[in-house]
């Protein structure tokens, strides 16, 4: 009998055995998950950190809606050749606002948790429309109609309200202006794009992405997302200063 | 268990189990099997006193070894950097033209800057930094913020109509949306500066054309593109007498450029690389220019 008895006594009775299938199979969720909503340490602090505009959040929208996170990671491990080609690795806190989270699991083009600020918006456009344009040996697929698409931004009130309810800080405000904000972020010099300045914040970016100032187009949600990847808090470029500092 | 009974031709015991006659044997798990088992049972007890592993409530056991991924890797990149003192700390403190002169370091040079161009430049002036259209060449000599080392490192600094606070500024007006200048009159001088660098152009434009579109050049044209329309590095204008064009010299895209203006963006990568590394890039660009396209 030895290490296999209680298994041989187990495998007769199917109660007890349903029971101890249920204990096996769940003890890898237990010591894995549900510790971390107890562990202070495994998120960061980041009092600074910024949330999504609402037309960011279309943008984000848009990118899930095309599947980019299947060749496109937002996540940088803590390798060094990693962290030598793309910045500071990720830290958990920089998801914080991100449900669902977009850290993907396959890179066929590169990581892009540190995009935001890399390249200028002309480029980001002229690249989705035909990515061959700028990269020619690239396999992406082109998104020229991203341009053409008016982005809908009727219903953005109700994806703040959505966030908030997961625990993302959206204030009323920002809720009941949510689609007027998005249209201010395309339209700089209007009173539109003054609110977007005051409930977001000076570092907002608010430009025409897409060259075309007014209405938003899909080209102009996603390039705003884009913009912002890795911007939201720069607590992993303190936390490499500080290890540097060691 | 009265079931069971001793199987007398292996002297297993059986399940009990029969089918047909047929008895199945209780066969004990295979020793190399068992040992494994506690081999690796007793590895993952190792392996939790060492490592960090288990939670405690609102902590986690450390383990002894106190290992942290984290910092092995601020360590590798350390090391790496130290692994690199050896000429880093000499492209860091001498001056651009003892780089220049000194060709061990300015293959060093070659090589790193090679992959820091691919990796952050390469997506807009291309791999092979001849640009395209909206993006300047690098390999020509029409650099619009200057081409010295000096000039083009602090372009990599601080970009071009960039956030940064440093960053350089630089637009043209729309002249054709914002009503500065009339039809006629942007025809005329998108053929005046297309003549400038495209003989064949000169040739086939009407003189009272080319000097009608020369009047509107010198009435709204020179403040930023000079007298002679050679630019100027300290605002960015590009040189027009050239044959170098960012957005294309054809009569279509000067018109375009003309009446709806252009701005141009680039990135600061002051945050982004290190000055070592825009040091490099500078120093890298400068010796593909010289190399030729």
């Amino acid at each position: 009998m030895g290490l296999f008895g209680l298994h041989y006594k187990l495998e007769r009775k199917t109660m007890s055995l349903a029971i101890g299938i249920i204990i096996a199979a769940s003890i890898g969720g237990l010591i894995e998950i549900v510790p971390l909503f107890t562990i202070h340490q495994t998120v960061e602090d980041s009092p600074d950190m910024r949330v999504y505009t609402p037309l960011e959040i279309a943008g984000r929208n848009i990118y899930i809606r095309e599947g980019c996170y299947a060749c496109h990671s937002q996540m940088i491990r803590t390798l060094r050749d990693e962290v030598e080609r793309y910045g500071p690795y990720s830290l958990a806190v920089e998801s914080k606002y991100d449900h669902p989270m977009l850290w993907g699991s396959k890179r066929t083009g590169p990581d892009i948790a540190r995009l935001g600020g890399k390249y200028s918006d002309e480029w980001h456009v002229k690249h989705l429309t035909n990515p061959r344009d700028v990269v020619p040996e690239s396999v992406m697929p082109p998104y020229a109609y991203l341009t053409r698409a008016k982005a809908r931004i009727d219903d953005l009130g109700l994806h703040l309200a959505a966030l908030r309810k997961v625990g993302v800080p959206y204030t009323d405000e920002m809720i009941a202006n949510a689609s007027n904000d998005a249209y201010g972020q395309t339209t700089p010099d209007t009173p539109f794009a003054e609110g977007v300045t005051k409930r977001y914040g000076e570092a907002t970016n608010v430009r025409a992405f897409d060259g075309q100032p007014g209405e938003p187009t899909e080209m102009d949600a996603l390039v705003a997302y884009l913009q912002i990847l890795g911007k939201l808090t720069d607590a992993a470029h303190k936390a490499k200063t500080a290890a540097a500092g060691e | 268990m009265a079931v069971e009974e001793r199987d007398p031709v292996s002297g297993y015991l059986t399940t009990g189990h029969e089918w047909n006659g047929i008895k199945e044997l209780n066969t004990p798990v295979p020793r190399t099997v068992v040992f494994l088992l506690w081999a690796t049972f007793l590895y993952s007890v190792v392996y939790w006193i060492l490592m960090p592993a288990w939670p405690l409530g609102v902590t986690y056991t450390k383990g002894l070894l106190g290992i942290d991924q984290r910092n092995t890797v601020a360590e590798q990149i350390k090391d790496a950097a130290s692994d690199r003192t050896k000429w880093s700390k000499l492209i860091d403190t001498e001056s651009f033209e003892a780089i220049q002169a000194d060709p061990k370091l300015m293959k060093i040079v070659r090589q790193t800057g090679a992959t820091l161009f691919g990796d952050n430049c390469a997506a807009c002036h291309g791999r092979t930094a001849e640009g395209g259209n909206g993006f300047p060449t690098l390999v020509s000599q029409a650099f619009l913020w200057g081409g010295t080392p000096d000039a083009i490192a602090e372009t990599i600094r601080v970009g071009i109509n960039s956030p940064h606070k440093d960053s350089r500024t630089s637009q043209m007006p729309a002249f054709g949306r914002d009503g500065m200048l009339k039809r006629e009159q942007i025809d005329d001088v998108v053929d005046y500066v297309r003549s400038l660098s495209n003989p064949a152009v000169a040739k086939a434009i009407a003189p009272a054309k080319l000097a009608s579109g020369k009047a509107v050049f010198t009435d709204n044209c020179v403040a930023c593109h000079g007298e002679n329309a050679t630019g100027n590095i300290e605002l960015g204008a590009p040189n027009l007498r050239d044959n170098f064009w960012i957005y294309s010299g054809g009569a279509q895209s000067v018109f375009t450029t003309v009446w709806g203006g252009r701005q141009g963006h680039m990135p600061s990568w002051d945050s982004r690389l290190s000055a070592l590394d825009r040091k490099i890039l500078a120093l890298y660009l400068v010796n593909l220019r010289a190399a030729g396209p």
